[in-house]
């Protein structure tokens, strides 16, 4: 078929570039003015060129912040990805059951971030909540807003809570997508419930595991009103991620130089991890089909 | 390798089924001999499948007993039965290598390396496929993918049976004629016992040495191609093998002849008395058309290759020929039918002669 050639249906795409432009560029502009300039207010900016970037990538602050945030979407992926696969494969697969269970699933998915917060919050206060008090009263020591490692525990434990549904929801859905007749094969195959596992589930569920990964690791990575609201990023910065950091430093200080030299940086970490993912993603199935 | 015994067996899928019309495959006593080859042919939802499962022990009859050799299989697991099964679509192990899919059973099973390799070497040069075994199973074609599915299934010496589930419905019709000869040599080489469920008549008849007809979760008849055709015991089984299948004329017994409307055709036995509907029935292949015998009137005849076919009206009810080549049909159009060919049946289901005849043979 021949296409008609016309330089004008260029044009076409004009709506769209100035909803983007409107909805996200201009606004990433803005930052990005902040990150290479300084202002003492009165709207006069000053050249600051690198000095900013310079600043935060030598900042211990950012540093460590850093280091915790990868910890825990490592610590959160390491659990949530499994317990979802787990789940998955022990959710009843008709019926009833199945929609019953589906609907608790996406129960905890509807719920607001900030309700989450401020129900894991309560929850785990050692005076009036049901956790904490439950915990005291058996004699271990709990106190989230006292020591780092309950203070992590609860956020881990609320993210747990909150999004392993996802993974699972996901799952659920690769392994209704398997003809009955795979398993039948397999009984008359004689394969163990691990082979039934490793060759029939796990590559069917493949496709939905890989995008349930990247968006726990994306969500996760720039997770921000949770922990916010249960521990404030205490107790002393044990549970500070680097949203809490950033907006620490953009709207508490109001250093907005460096806090729009983190942006800018933290955006291309994220760009640069995803777009990772997305590469091994394809190129895994490329191979695959080979 | 066992001979496979049916015995009371029924199944309902309904937790609590009432009459006959809740059972999926209603009350038999079969026995399948050691080493036999099997077509189970019927048409769609008569139960075949269903019956297949029960052997292979993916379903579990809600009735009666299935026993290998001796031994009571009725509650084990499908994997302790140590059968094959090949389904009609295919199914294969995307990520595992050609290679790897067929040695999947004997790996299961704690063979050792070299058999294995030997075996799949084996088995790949039977199903043509030897230059792609490293290649991933995922990629192939369905036909590909489906005589891999046929290679697993054979790859185990030791199974009690091997069960085929329409296994070529997926499968180029070249191919079809090839794989089905393969399965017969392979038959005759190892001496498994086979099932094969088809509802293509040609399939089961070529394939075969016993050929067992279901109709209606029933098996009507487990008798040789050739009793199939000139004794069928019911007449679905008339009906459904043959092209076209058995004429039935609703007829009234007297003595050694049928009344039909104003004719009366001789048998050439007697039969003793009948109860509720009775029909005789002649393969369209033992009618003969020509200038003498009994009225009917041609509708049309179809040509369709090596012979035609005459579609006629006798005595009000429908009859088909097979009139030989060269032959014509002339402008009196007359059927004789070839004597001692004539079945009848009570109900359905066919009776014996009492006594035959008057030199009939």
């Amino acid at each position: 078929m021949d296409k008609t050639q016309n330089n004008k249906a260029w044009f076409l795409v004009l709506p769209v570039l100035v909803l983007v432009a409107f909805s996200a560029v201009l606004p990433l502009m803005t930052v990005v003015n902040y990150a290479f300039n300084d202002t003492f207010g009165n709207n006069q900016f000053f050249w600051a060129g690198l000095d900013w970037f310079e600043d935060q990538i030598t900042s211990d602050r950012l540093h460590e912040a850093l280091g915790r945030q990868v910890l825990f979407s490592l610590i959160i992926l390491a659990i949530e990805v499994p317990l979802g696969i787990f789940i998955a494969l022990n959710m009843p697969k008709s019926g009833f059951w199945a929609s019953f269970c589906l609907v608790l699933m996406a129960l905890p998915l509807l719920i607001p971030f900030n309700v989450v917060g401020t129900i894991w919050q309560i929850f785990g206060r050692v005076d009036i909540g049901l956790l904490g008090h439950t915990l005291a009263a058996m004699g271990i020591d709990y106190n989230y807003t006292n020591d780092p490692i309950d203070a992590w525990i609860t956020v881990v434990v609320m993210d747990v809570w909150h999004w392993t549904s996802l993974v699972a929801l996901l799952c659920y859905a690769g392994l209704q997508s398997i003809p009955q007749a795979y398993y039948q094969a397999a009984r008359i195959d004689q394969a163990t419930r691990w082979s039934v596992f490793r060759y029939i589930e796990l590559p069917k569920m493949k496709g939905v595991l890989l995008i349930a990964v990247l968006l726990r690791f994306m969500d996760s990575f720039m997770i921000y009103t949770e922990p916010f609201v249960v521990t404030g990023g205490g107790p002393g910065n044990s549970t500070t991620f680097l949203s809490i950091d950033l907006a620490k430093m953009a709207t508490g200080q109001f250093d907005l130089g460096p806090a729009a030299a983190f942006s800018i940086m933290y955006f291309l970490v994220i760009l640069l991890i995803s777009w990772v993912f997305y590469t091994v993603m394809t190129n895994l199935d490329r191979e695959e089909a080979r | 390798m066992s001979r496979i015994t049916l015995s009371k067996l029924a199944h309902s899928y309904l937790p609590n089924p009432k009459g006959e019309a809740d059972y999926a495959l209603k009350e038999m006593d079969h026995v399948w001999q050691d080493g036999g080859a099997y077509a189970l042919l019927g048409a769609s939802g008569c139960g075949k499948t269903t019956l297949l499962n029960i052997i292979s022990g993916l379903v579990r009859p809600s009735q009666g007993r299935v026993l290998f050799g001796d031994r009571d299989v009725t509650d084990a697991a499908t994997t302790e039965r140590n059968i094959a099964q090949v389904f009609q679509f295919p199914v294969v192990y995307d990520t595992m290598t050609v290679r790897d899919n067929l040695a999947f059973p004997l790996r299961n099973r704690g063979m050792d390396a070299a058999y294995i390799a030997k075996r799949v070497g084996q088995i790949a040069q039977m199903i043509g496929m030897e230059d792609i075994l490293n290649r991933k199973a995922r990629g192939l074609t369905a036909d590909a993918k489906q005589k891999i599915s046929l290679g697993r299934g054979m790859v185990r010496e030791d199974v009690n049976a091997i069960l085929f589930d329409e296994p070529l419905t997926v499968i180029d019709p070249h191919m079809k004629w090839e794989l089905r000869t393969q399965l017969k040599s392979l038959h005759r080489e190892f001496g498994h016992t086979m099932i094969y469920v088809t509802h293509d008549q040609t399939e089961a008849l070529t394939f075969a040495q016993k050929v067992v007809v279901m109709h209606d979760g029933r098996v009507v008849q487990m008798g040789t191609p050739e009793e199939l055709f000139e004794t069928p015991a019911h007449t679905f089984v008339g009906y459904f093998i043959g092209s076209p299948g058995m004429n039935l004329f609703d007829a009234e017994l007297t003595g050694t002849e049928a009344r039909l409307g104003t004719v009366s055709v001789p048998l050439g036995a007697t039969y003793g008395p009948t109860t509720g509907r009775t029909q005789i029935g002649i393969r369209p292949d033992y009618v003969t058309v020509s200038g003498e015998g009994l009225p009917v009137t041609v509708k049309r005849v179809e040509d369709v290759g090596r012979h035609r076919i005459v579609r006629a009206e006798f005595q009000g009810q429908p009859l088909n020929a097979i009139l030989p080549e060269g032959m014509t049909v002339p402008a009196d159009p007359r059927v004789s039918f070839a004597p001692g060919k004539i079945n009848v049946y009570a109900n359905d289901w066919r009776i014996a002669p009492a006594e035959k005849v008057g030199g009939a043979s």
